[in-house]
């Protein structure tokens, strides 16, 4: 299937759920609606689209937009040997969006990458909790509001 | 002369003597700065040249304790049991920009220096420093070694 078939096939299946489109430098990003994301998902991963591997799941946080945080999802397909980027923006009040353990095993570990670092919730993830930071550590560190270089020692500190 | 010679020294002398050029050292290696400890350690540069040459993977076995890389706060406790461990006299190089002073990354998750958890005889800068650096520092940590004033077995303690 070509690149652009591919686009133009899943735009007409899940019309409401992408938002937009875009190419750039080859690489292509799909903008999509958060609560159509895991049926979306679910059809790339199976065929004819195969998106067998998720390269990578991250967040990230633009302080001013209202919509403040954008999951940025990267899809590769070992059959097809294509790339597809998708994000889903959140707001920041409520920040919370549909787990994909379900579908790729790897998201486990990176969604709670997502949680410990941006305090973004997945839906349905079996076991949410941090895996970077340590137990006691509060705030989410590269969210914007946290204040840089605040530290949360372990251990008594001098100064 | 002959017969069997003498020598004269001061007790406190002889034994900063014997101490500076039997170090054991326990490797605290955390980060990239590691290659450099290997480099150091190993025979190119040689560390055993200076009678630091003995690594002790255990700190109670150990008197040079080598913080080698950057210490987060997730670390910190772990460090902070490693020194309590070792048995005193004993002795702390700070070794790279990252222990030293947390280096480039100033941020929420990397201790600032590690002399904020633990006392440091002697700082070796560098991102990473040049094994003639830590030869340097090896040596500066000698010298100062053979000048303190020896802490003994009948030392009175206050």
């Amino acid at each position: 299937m070509d690149k652009e078939d591919l686009i133009d096939e899943i735009r007409t299946r899940f019309g409401a759920d992408v938002e937009s489109y875009a190419e750039t430098f080859g690489d292509q990003t799909l903008a999509v609606r958060r609560e159509g994301l895991r049926a979306l998902m679910s059809a790339l991963r199976a065929a004819p689209y195969d998106y067998a591997v998720l390269l990578d799941l991250t967040c990230v946080d633009y302080a001013a937009v209202e919509s403040r945080f954008e999951m940025v999802y990267h899809l590769y397909s070992l059959s097809g040997n294509r790339r597809l980027r998708i994000k889903v923006s959140l707001p920041a009040e409520n920040p919370v969006v549909d787990s994909l353990t379900g579908l790729w095993k790897n998201a486990d570990w990176l969604e709670r990458e997502a949680f410990d670092m941006f305090g973004v919730g997945f839906i349905g993830h079996p076991d949410l909790r941090r895996i970077l930071m340590y137990e006691g550590f509060e705030g989410h560190p590269l969210r914007k509001s946290y204040p840089w270089r605040k530290e949360q020692p372990l251990v008594p500190m001098k100064d | 002369m002959s017969g069997p010679g003498f020598l004269a020294t001061r007790f406190d002398t002889a034994l900063g003597w014997a101490r500076k050029f039997s170090l054991f050292h326990y490797p605290f290696v955390t980060a990239c700065c590691g290659m450099e400890y290997m480099s150091a350690a190993c025979a190119h540069f040689d560390i055993d040249r200076f009678g630091a040459g003995l690594t002790r993977f255990s700190p109670r076995q150990a008197d040079l304790l080598l913080v080698v890389g950057t210490v987060s706060h997730k670390l910190a406790p772990a460090l902070r049991t490693v020194y309590d461990q070792m048995v005193e006299p004993r002795w702390v190089i700070a070794f790279g920009a990252c222990a030293v002073s947390g280096g480039i990354y100033q941020n929420y998750a990397t201790v600032q220096g590690i002399d904020r958890i633990i006392p440091v005889d002697i700082y070796i800068p560098g991102c990473p420093p040049r094994p003639e650096m830590v030869l340097d520092g090896l040596l500066k940590l000698q010298e100062k070694i053979q000048k303190e004033p020896q802490d003994w077995r009948w030392t009175k303690k206050t």
